[in-house]
């Protein structure tokens, strides 16, 4: 224990490293952060960003939109405007035209036809019937033109003077334009002369100089207000010649013919035949002088929009005169309201995905902090968790230490002269120290499993020794509760098996030393056998009885027991003899059959039993039952308080249990009991093995008794396969039996030569069917022929109980009845101790000893055998053994004395070396002794003996290793440099024999 | 009667040196030894455990106060101990020896140190144990004499 505690400290260590390790490498994956946990801090940063370019993003789109739509706007204002631009052009033309041809005309009819083909009323009446013509102007009128000097002539040809425009007679001038021929439309400007208007003046100047049609600037029209210009076309009286000159042209002209144009309300026709005209509103400027516009058209202020203009040039035909169309929309231009929503749906769509983005980011980054929060949480437990379970380890180990001091002392201290009272102190302290350190090892064990540093041994043991001895140690107890205690095995479990002994017997302590504490009557029962055999028993109805009806005769007197070991009831019917006897009797076929029978499954590497402890005792609450496995858990806080312990052992058990590769389970019913039941897995052990180890790890049981017959009388017949367990292992043929009288009888009637199957050496009976006082007669009659002295053997009578009181073993000491009392619970050795005493061969085994040392004495006596250790004692003991056998032993305390000792030639007869020695150790000193015989064999076939001749003539002296490990690397290894074999040390006699036979022919 | 009473009480020190786990197989061995031709084997072969153990103690102990440690040295002496010790069948010695030496492998020199005060307290008590059922039995075979 202490070596692997020293281990797991070790390994604490290593572990507390692996840990720290652990840590560093988990937080190294947390600096793995993704990309969003990375710039945690840049998130809000990110949304303002994401925020500001969105924002941007839409006016972007709004001013785009806008801009469109402005650009429509002025496309559709410029096409409007143009097109009306056109029209207005269009429509003046032509009725410039038509005053032209009227002007031809004019001086077509009037001028080159003399005399005139046209007067006023011929005028008149064509003007009004080609008004249609010119529907632009408000009408047409001619005026000659007059100089001064021809005024008097004209004004007496047509009879009246010529007045100016306001209608008076005009004052004298070089030239006059009197109106002659005039449209009804404008018949008031008769005889008015043009030239006395300033416009008009110009105009007909102009005209007359460039022969084409001028325009005046516009001016309120007489008779209308409206505005309105004066067309005028000179009139020439001859024909021009191709490039006149101005002068020419003055000097042709006769007259001019001029309209009015009334543009307000020719405009305002003209927009009324088109679409839209609601939409813009329309201004036509005069801008012949380019500072001073004149309108023409339209109001000069206008609501409207001022901001979109569009102008259109307009060519009326006369080239001094500009005029230009200005259009704009009458309403201002609508709020973009598409762009406008547009942009804001963009916007705010963006900022949404950008918030959902965000939170989903800041979501992402929590949980993230969470789970590394966790994480760090989670190592961080772990690690305290280890360092508990490092704790726990340690200090229980420091603590051990001094326990086992003070245990040690106050052992010492017992020893000493001591008052009662001191003892009892003492005595006191001793148990308290003892429960200290046991519960301090189960605490360690437990810290140990949870540490993961429990290992299982993997060494052959015997099972059934260890369940003896687990017994054993709670014999005392269960004796003084008056509880019977019991073990079986099944005979299919072999009988060696590869596992961890201590740590089975751990188990099986924990569980019993359970059982014990909580059982106050009835049995504990361990029962041992293979997992594969546990198959439900159908029809257990079918066999009644054991052995064919050997208790058939006998009536069951208490048929209200249950039929389990003590009669009371148990929590798992599996144990009750119904299914039990099916294992037994299945063995016994088997057993009777052939003992070197080939069971299947032998040939596998590993065996799987199963395991159960059944007690009758207070069973576990059906409420506790699921936490019973758990650590520092009762049943509940009273049974602690009643039974002590710590609620630590059955933990332990499950995680061993678990270790071995098995599974616990139980089955318990409160006041009926508790069945615990559990399977392992062990390796079978290799014959080779087997036979090495054997021996040196179990007591041997006597085979003094081999060949014994015994008859064991119990009606209870789970008890009664216990007890024949025991014995076969003793070697005893064991037949049961249902009462005394039967067994007795065959006995009698054996004695008189009936030839009854057996003949019984022994007897053995249980206690309480003694007392129930059924052997009657019995007892008499077999102290009656005990005390006639029967020639034929008598079979000798044991009582077995579980306690007994000194009166009851008086009293049948006294009867005669019992030759002795086998107290339970049973043990074979304790069987084998008590049957050497009764059958009076307690000294068969000394014998059987001695004649194995006969044959040892034989084989060894006389020879001379070197023993090489380095160690004193170790020495000194197996020169003591050896010489016991009656052979001369000489020693070598150093592989180099061996040497020097074995020098051939020598007379030893054997050699036993230790192995590890200082200086020279076994396996060098072998090899050198073995390289020395060779050489000197050499020699002597050298010297001409026939190689075949003799063995003996070789040199070749027996080298047994002593070792006190048996490992068969060791073995291996000893072979290898020359040994011959090996004893364990220290010796014993049946390693020693088989050893030393091999080379000592008697 | 006073022969029953000595006889008992040295059986009952035995048994009691068995269960508390000084002392385990080898010793029956060595009892069983012990015959007419060597009356004193038992005692022969104790009293060689002590002068060897003394020696080898005294040895140990020198070794381990030393600087440095020689581990392979202090291996070696123990190896002798726990081969006296298991010959004689001291069990408990034997145990906490392999302890020891498991400390000298893993080069522990403060549990080498610890396992070695353990040694010698359980060293110490069994050569005390020993002393008196020595004692008892020789006073038992002097009365059974008489």
């Amino acid at each position: 224990m202490g070596l692997k505690l020293q281990q797991s400290q070790h390994q604490h260590q290593q572990q507390h490293h692996s840990v720290a390790v652990k840590v560093n490498e988990q937080t190294g994956t947390k600096r793995g952060y993704t990309f969003i946990q990375a710039n945690r801090a840049w998130l809000p940063k990110f949304l303002l960003l994401w925020v500001m370019v969105m924002a941007f993003l839409s006016t972007w789109i709004y001013k785009k939109m806008d801009a469109d739509i402005k650009v429509r706007r002025k496309e559709v204002l410029s096409s409007m405007c143009d097109e009306r631009a056109r029209m207005l052009q269009d429509q003046f033309s032509v009725s410039v035209n038509h005053v032209h041809a009227l002007a031809i005309l004019i001086s077509t009819f009037h001028y080159y036809k003399n005399p005139s083909a046209i007067d006023q009323e011929t005028f008149a009446e064509y003007t009004a019937r080609t008004a249609f013509e010119r529907p632009l102007l408000s009408g047409v009128a001619y005026a000659e033109r007059v100089v001064h000097s021809e005024r008097g002539q004209f004004e007496r040809q047509h009879g009246w003077t010529i007045k100016t425009m306001q209608r008076e007679p005009s004052p004298v001038r070089d030239e006059y334009a009197p109106v002659i021929l005039s449209q009804e439309t404008v018949s008031y400007i008769e005889s008015l002369d043009m030239m006395s208007g300033e416009e008009d003046r110009e105009n007909i100047l102009r005209a007359r100089a460039t022969g084409k049609a001028v325009l005046t600037s516009p001016f309120r029209l007489l008779g209308s207000h409206h505005l309105g210009v004066v067309l005028t076309f000179p009139v020439y009286k001859s024909k021009l010649p191709t490039r006149p000159t101005v002068e020419e042209r003055i000097e042709a002209t006769a007259g001019y013919l001029g309209g009015a144009f009334d543009v307000e309300s020719l405009v305002e026709n003209l927009l009324g035949q088109l679409a839209g005209k609601q939409a813009i509103l329309v201004n036509v400027y005069d801008i012949t002088n380019s500072s001073d516009y004149l309108i023409m058209y339209g109001h000069q202020n206008q609501d409207g929009d001022l901001a979109l203009l569009y102008e259109s040039k307009l060519d009326f035909g006369d080239p001094f005169r500009k005029h230009t169309m200005i259009c704009r929309y009458q309403q201002k231009a609508p709020t973009p309201w598409t762009a406008l929503t547009t942009a804001f749906l963009f916007f705010v769509i963006c900022l949404l995905v950008g918030y959902i983005l965000y939170g989903a980011a800041i979501h992402i980054v929590k949980v993230e902090d969470d789970f590394h929060e966790m994480q760090e949480l989670k190592v961080r437990a772990e690690a305290a968790d280890v360092a508990k379970s490092q704790f726990l380890a340690t200090v229980s180990h420091e603590i051990r230490t001094p326990m086992n001091g003070i245990l040690g002392m106050l052992a010492l201290l017992l020893d000493t002269d001591l008052s009662s009272t001191q003892r009892d102190y003492a005595q006191t302290a001793q148990v308290c120290g003892k429960a200290l350190i046991a519960l301090i090892n189960e605490v360690l064990d437990r810290a140990k499993i949870e540490a993961g540093k429990l290992e299982m041994e993997t060494v052959p043991f015997d099972l059934r020794s260890i369940l003896d001895d687990v017994l054993s140690l709670f014999s005392e107890k269960s004796r003084n509760k008056g509880v019977e205690l019991a073990v079986f095995v099944s005979d299919k479990v072999p009988e060696m098996v590869m596992g961890d002994p201590g740590r089975f017997r751990q188990i099986i302590t924990n569980l019993v030393g359970n059982s014990v504490k909580f059982t106050e009557r009835g049995h504990i029962f361990v029962k041992v056998h293979l997992a594969e055999n546990t198959k439900p028993v159908v029809d257990a109805k079918v066999e009644t009885c054991l052995n064919g009806g050997s208790d058939g005769g006998v009536p069951i007197s208490d048929a209200h027991q249950f039929k389990t070991l003590s009669g009371y009831e148990a929590a798992d019917e599996r144990n009750s003899w119904d299914s039990f006897k099916h294992l037994v009797s299945y063995e016994e076929s088997r057993y009777d059959a052939s003992i070197n029978m080939t069971v299947p499954g032998e040939t596998s590497q590993s065996v799987t039993l199963m395991v159960s402890v059944e007690d009758t005792g207070i069973g576990i609450p059906l409420i506790a039952q699921d936490r019973v496995f758990m650590p520092f858990m009762q049943a509940d806080s009273s049974t602690s308080r009643n039974y002590g312990g710590t609620g630590i052992g059955l933990s332990i058990t499950k995680c061993l249990v678990e270790l071995m590769g098995g599974h616990i389970s139980f089955v318990s019913r409160p006041q009926v009991g508790s069945t615990f039941t559990f399977t392992a897995d062990f390796g079978r052990c290799k014959k080779a093995s087997f036979n090495d180890t054997k021996k040196s790890n179990t007591e041997d049981l006597p085979s003094s008794f081999r060949g014994l017959k015994a008859i064991v009388v119990d009606r209870k017949p789970v008890r009664a396969a216990v007890t024949r367990y025991h014995l076969k292992r003793l070697g005893i043929l064991p037949e049961v039996s249902g009462s005394v009288m039967i067994s007795a009888s065959a006995c009698g009637k054996n004695g008189s030569s009936c030839g009854s199957k057996i003949q019984p050496d022994i007897i053995l009976v249980e206690k309480d069917l003694w007392l129930s006082g059924e052997d009657g007669g019995l007892s008499s009659r077999m102290l009656d022929w005990k005390q006639n002295g029967h020639t034929f053997k008598l079979p000798k009578m044991i009582l077995l109980a579980t306690n007994i009181t000194n009166v009851e073993l008086e009293k049948a000491k006294a009867a005669g009845f019992v030759d002795t009392v086998i107290m339970k619970p049973m043990r074979a050795s304790m069987v084998a101790a008590c049957l050497q005493q009764v059958l009076g061969i307690g000294n068969k085994k000394q014998v059987g000893k001695d004649a194995q040392n006969g044959s040892l004495r034989s084989l060894l006596c006389g020879k001379k055998i070197l023993v090489v250790d380095d160690n004193m004692v170790n020495r000194r003991v197996a020169a003591g053994a050896l010489k016991k056998f009656g052979a001369a032993v000489e020693c070598a305390e150093s592989g180099k004395v061996a040497l020097k000792l074995l020098q051939i030639p020598h007379s030893f007869d054997a050699c036993f070396m230790d192995i590890q020695m200082p200086e020279m150790d076994g396996f060098e000193a072998t090899r050198q002794i073995r390289m020395m015989e060779s050489q000197a064999n050499e020699q002597m076939n050298g010297g001409g003996i026939d190689k075949g001749f003799a063995r003996n003539g070789e040199w070749h002296v027996p080298i047994l290793a002593m070792t006190a490990d048996v490992i068969h690397a060791t073995y291996d290894e000893c072979l290898k440099c020359g040994m011959d074999g090996y004893v364990s040390k220290p010796f014993e006699e049946e390693n020693l024999y088989q050893a030393v036979t091999k080379f000592f022919k008697v | 009667m006073d022969r029953n009473r000595l006889q008992h009480q040295a059986a009952s020190m035995r048994r009691s040196l068995f269960d508390q786990g000084y002392l385990d197989e080898p010793f029956i061995q060595l009892e069983e030894l012990q015959d007419d031709a060597s009356p004193n084997f038992v005692q022969e072969i104790v009293t060689l455990f002590y002068t060897d153990s003394a020696r080898l103690i005294q040895n140990i102990e020198h070794a381990l106060n030393s600087r440095p440690i020689d581990f392979d040295k202090l291996d070696d002496y123990m190896h002798q101990f726990k081969g006296s010790s298991s010959s004689i069948g001291a069990k408990m010695v034997t145990n906490e020896c392999t302890v020891f030496r498991e400390y000298c492998s893993a080069e522990n020199a403060e549990g080498c140190i610890r396992s070695f005060q353990q040694v010698k307290q359980d060293y110490a008590i069994l050569r005390r144990k020993l002393e008196v059922y020595l004692q008892m039995v020789r006073q038992a075979a002097v009365s059974q004499k008489a």
